[in-house]
């Protein structure tokens, strides 16, 4: 690693910074000394005092002139799947880290579903000495909410909060029985830590293996209907009414959940709730056609009607979806290239979630701002994390990303092991041109405007590109 | 003669209703060779099929196979327990496999619905779906269109009511796609249980009523009950069944009087259909059977000599 | 049907002009010679049969069926039959072929077949058509009849019975018209 991209010093110049903690929107110089935000200039007077002081007194330092550019605070995923330990051939914790940072992320958050499971202390104590050794995106797994995740008996949540666990969930194999979900929400609760609760009747889903409706039938395929999230969903939020604890909605799906959980929320319940960037942009109507039978498509909960779609974009609006999480799950081609009902569930996301985000801005879904805290500091404040914010005198966490840059998603050059993405194929418009977190320059993009010396005008000719990133 | 719209035969819902005028007509005139001392013509002579059974099948299987033998077209016929397949090896691998072998034609039976979407996909020659899962069957409504036609001549305007488990039954997909392209009146029957979720979007209407659903049907369709997936989910008991979805006589007088009885077989006597009405004067159930081959030698014929079609993507 | 008062020559004649090589007359003594020729080689109608190509050959065999009754005061069985499904080019065209029924109603072994058809061209018909008449029986000889001979055989094939041979360029098209389909008989050849 170039020691360029460590502790940076960096003038980022005539960005548009959307803060959503001091809810600032205008335009901004950053002055970032050896990794560290040292001075926010929002006025015109400002930046030009910070340019002339920075060309003065560091004429070595780094300039990105970022006149067009965004700068979000480093964006957080509550729900991700690195796969390590144990399935290290569909990802890694290094090359998870490597495919968030490419999608401007700097903190996420791993689910228990690893071989072990993590379920005790040990497990997690292994995971953050691993993501430890990948620096430039934090890792803060969620622990286990039953041994093994086998819904009989509660983990050791107390000793794997020690470890760093910073919520408990068993997703991907969720609690069936209420009585130790009650339990796990009054225990998590002792300790102030979130449930996430991957709400599906396991037995309403069957054996079904994409959005139950028209499509499903036309295709021949087991459905998994909108009830089996929502009768779940619904026994959860009156759980967290009997226990007063904090339940956290995992990939919400359908327009029945969002109603669930805008009435809990207006009953002033501790409930929050994330969605799926895939959700948000796809219906089952894709496996309908060209995508027939195609498992790109094939994940849990599966890509629901339109009018679910809807809802979800409306709950994002309003803030009954808190977040936007991307619930990454890589897996093999092997994994994948099987009859559509045998295929594991799951897609990528981490490095398309941005752009899938700036979709619904330009769709008019999310104004800028809404999508900056639905990305940062929303997710983060829901698990207690020290992340989403820009603050002087803080290490720097940003994402600088540029809207009009033009992209097709081209799974293969993802930064992940896995090529299961959902928008295979896709235009975006805007993508992460940096990312910076930790000290350390994560990300840059071949494409992103290089940075220059500040002794250089902008633009000149002679612009270094930040190697080994 | 226009060339079929499709590359592949993956299912009825994409083909054109032009497509399946050309392939019934087609099969009259294949129809006729059967009917010779020597049932065989040269038109294949030469090409290669691989007939894919991953399911078990005798029916549909011997009618394949001997419409490609009529046709003069060699066959290698892999069932589901002679292949490598029950060794691990995955259908992706089976059909990169098969590939090597130069076939001019794959036909697959697979109990997934959408495998043969799967190889069509990857492989350059056509690909016939030969029943997937409970997707499609669409040789099997071709030639059940073939003998009503027969029998009463065009088939638009016609009510055809089609009585059973809808929702795990593939005839009935491809059924509902042929007549409605072809301008029938198709109603569902049977217990909710067995009524797919919004299939009324398949332009079918639905009833829960046998009475209704016969009420002056021109054509009646029975699908076979899959005992083997075990009564207790989707009807109680087979007595229980047979009492209020089995056709027998004294309900078919409800339907028109040049009612036409279809059965995709195996038949269980008894259960969905009496056998007096099986075996009796309004059952076209062994034409369907002649007509399959015809059928399946006219899109053999079709997609392997389609005009333009190697190579093409249509 | 108003005419074009602009256009003096008739439709379809802008290109190279069709050259008339039989006219109904023609048409009528080539055939009628043809039956005549027919019952001589054969020494009358015993076990007699013709059997006509989709789809000309097929009005052309009626035309000769009819000849022959009004000679001998009988006429021979008549069947069709269609090739289509014995081509040797079925890879190379841009539409399917219409396949048409093959009606041949009486048993084929040990007669004299006489085969017609309107053109001879490559032989490639004939052939196939050969192939699907021993598919259907074992006949003592099969001749072969024709109106016209156009040459450029791809195979070893001639005509016992020929209406009139025609030199023709490869790239030149024969059409044979006929009463029953076109409203006159005439033979005319197009670049």
């Amino acid at each position: 690693m170039s020691t360029e991209t460590a502790n940076p010093t960096l003038l980022i110049d005539g960005c548009r910074l959307v803060d959503p903690e001091t809810r600032y929107d205008g335009p901004a110089g950053l002055w970032i000394e050896r990794g560290e935000l040292k001075k926010i200039a929002r006025t015109e007077t400002e930046r030009q005092a910070l340019r002339a002081r920075v060309a003065a007194t560091a004429p070595e330092a780094l300039r990105l002139e970022a006149d067009g550019l965004l700068v979000f605070p480093g964006l957080v995923d509550l729900h991700v799947h690195l796969r390590e330990p144990g399935f290290e051939y569909k990802e890694t914790i290094r090359t998870g880290c490597e495919a968030a940072a490419r999608g401007g992320f700097t903190a996420i958050c791993c689910m228990a579903n690893t071989n072990p499971v993590n379920d005790c202390r040990a497990v997690t104590e292994f995971i953050c000495a691993r993501a430890a050794e990948v620096s430039g995106v934090a890792v803060h797994p969620i622990g286990a909410i039953s041994k093994g995740l086998e819904g009989k008996e509660l983990a050791e949540i107390a000793e794997m909060k020690k470890g760093g666990i910073v919520a408990v969930s068993d997703d991907g194999r969720p609690v069936a029985d209420s009585a130790l979900m009650r339990r796990a929400l009054e225990y998590a609760r002792t300790f102030d830590l979130r449930v996430v609760s991957h709400a599906e009747d396991k037995a309403l889903a069957g054996s079904g293996c994409m959005h139950e409706g028209a499509v499903s039938t036309r295709l021949g395929l087991e459905g998994i209907p909108a009830e089996a999230e929502e009768i779940m969903v619904a026994r959860d939020i009156h759980l967290a009414a009997l226990t007063g604890a904090r339940l956290h909605i995992a990939h919400v799906s359908t327009a029945g959940s969002v109603e669930l959980v805008r009435r809990a929320k207006e009953k002033g319940l501790d409930v929050t709730a994330e969605a799926a960037p895939h959700h948000l942009l796809l219906t089952d109507e894709v496996l309908g056609g060209s995508g027939a039978y195609d498992t790109r498509y094939k994940m849990n909960p599966p890509l629901r009607a339109s009018r679910d779609m809807d809802a979800l974009r409306r709950g994002l609006q309003d803030g009954t979806i808190d977040c936007i999480a991307t619930d990454h799950a890589p897996h093999s081609e092997d994994d994948k290239n099987v009859e559509f009902h045998r295929a594991p569930f799951g897609v990528v996301g981490l490095e398309t979630a941005l752009a899938a985000g700036l979709s619904l801005v330009r769709s008019g879904t999310l104004s800028l701002a809404q999508l900056a805290e639905r990305m940062s500091l929303g997710p983060a404040r829901l698990f207690g994390l020290p992340h989403g914010r820009i603050a002087e005198g803080r290490p720097i966490s940003l994402a600088v990303i540029d809207p009009n840059h033009k992209w097709t998603v081209d799974a293969r050059r993802f930064r992940s092991k896995s090529r299961n993405s959902a928008f295979e194929g896709w235009t975006f418009e805007g993508d992460v041109a940096y990312t910076l977190a930790q000290r350390r320059l994560s990300y840059a993009a071949e494409w992103a405007r290089p940075l220059t010396a500040i002794s250089e005008p902008a633009g000149a000719p002679t612009q270094r590109r930040i190697a080994g990133v | 003669m226009p060339a079929l719209s499709q590359r592949h035969l993956l299912g009825i819902e994409p083909l054109l209703p032009g497509d399946i005028r050309t392939i019934v007509e087609t099969a009259k005139s294949m129809k006729s060779i059967s009917k010779r001392a020597i049932k065989k013509v040269p038109a294949l002579r030469g090409k290669t099929i691989v007939n894919l059974f991953l399911e078990p099948s005798t029916r549909t299987r011997s009618s394949f196979e001997i419409a490609a033998k009529r046709l003069s077209a060699d066959t290698l016929t892999l069932s589901g327990t002679g292949t490598s397949l029950s060794k691990g090896e995955t259908l992706m691998d089976t059909a990169r496999n098969l590939e090597a072998m130069a076939p001019d034609a794959i036909v697959i039976r697979h109990s997934a619905s959408g495998a043969p979407h799967m190889l069509a996909r990857i492989l350059e020659p056509p690909v016939i779906n030969a029943g997937d899962g409970s997707h499609e069957h669409p040789t099997q409504a071709l030639l059940d269109l073939m003998t009503v036609e027969e029998r009463k001549g065009p088939v638009k305007g016609f009510k055809v009511a089609i009585v059973g488990d809808i929702a795990h039954s593939r005839v009935a997909r491809s059924n509902i796609f042929t007549l409605t392209k072809m301008g029938a009146l198709v109603w569902l029957c049977g217990p909710a249980t067995m009524i797919p979720r919004e299939v009324e979007q398949l332009g079918a209407r639905v009833t829960n009523s046998m009475d209704e659903a016969l009420e002056g049907a021109d054509v009646v369709m029975m699908l076979r009950i899959q005992l083997e997936r075990g009564s207790g989910s989707l009807f109680p008991s087979v007595p229980e069944y047979a009492a209020t979805y089995g056709l027998n006589r004294a309900r078919l007088k409800r339907a028109k009087r040049d009612v036409v009885v279809l059965h995709p077989g195996p038949i269980n006597r008894g259960i969905e259909i009496a056998s007096d009405v099986a075996d009796g004067e309004f059952s076209v159930i062994l034409d369907q059977v002649e007509n399959g081959v015809a059928v399946r030698m006219a899109l053999l014929y079709l997609l392997i000599t389609r005009p333009e079609g190697r190579g093409g993507t249509a | 049907m108003t005419s074009d008062p602009i256009r003096n020559s008739a439709p379809g004649t802008t290109g190279p002009t069709p050259r008339l090589v039989l006219n109904g007359d023609d048409v009528r003594r080539a055939l009628a010679r043809i039956a005549h020729e027919i019952l001589e080689h054969n020494r009358g109608l015993n076990d007699l049969a013709l059997v006509g190509v989709r789809t000309r050959g097929v009005t052309i065999a009626q035309r000769l069926q009819a000849e022959i009754r009004r000679i001998e005061n009988e006429s021979p069985p008549l069947g069709t039959i269609d090739i289509t499904l014995y081509r040797d080019d079925l890879d190379h065209h841009l539409e399917h072929p219409e396949l048409r029924s093959t009606d041949i109603p009486f048993d084929l072994t040990g007669r004299h077949v006489v085969l017609v058809d309107d053109v001879l061209f490559t032989g490639r018909t004939v052939r196939a058509a050969m192939d699907a008449l021993v598919d259907f029986g074992r006949p003592r000889t099969i001749q072969l009849a024709v109106l016209i001979d156009r040459g450029h055989r791809e195979l070893p094939i001639k005509a016992d019975y020929v209406g009139k041979n025609i030199p023709t360029a490869p790239s030149e098209q024969v059409h044979v018209r006929l009463v029953e389909e076109d409203g006159a008989d005439e033979v005319v050849v197009t670049a």
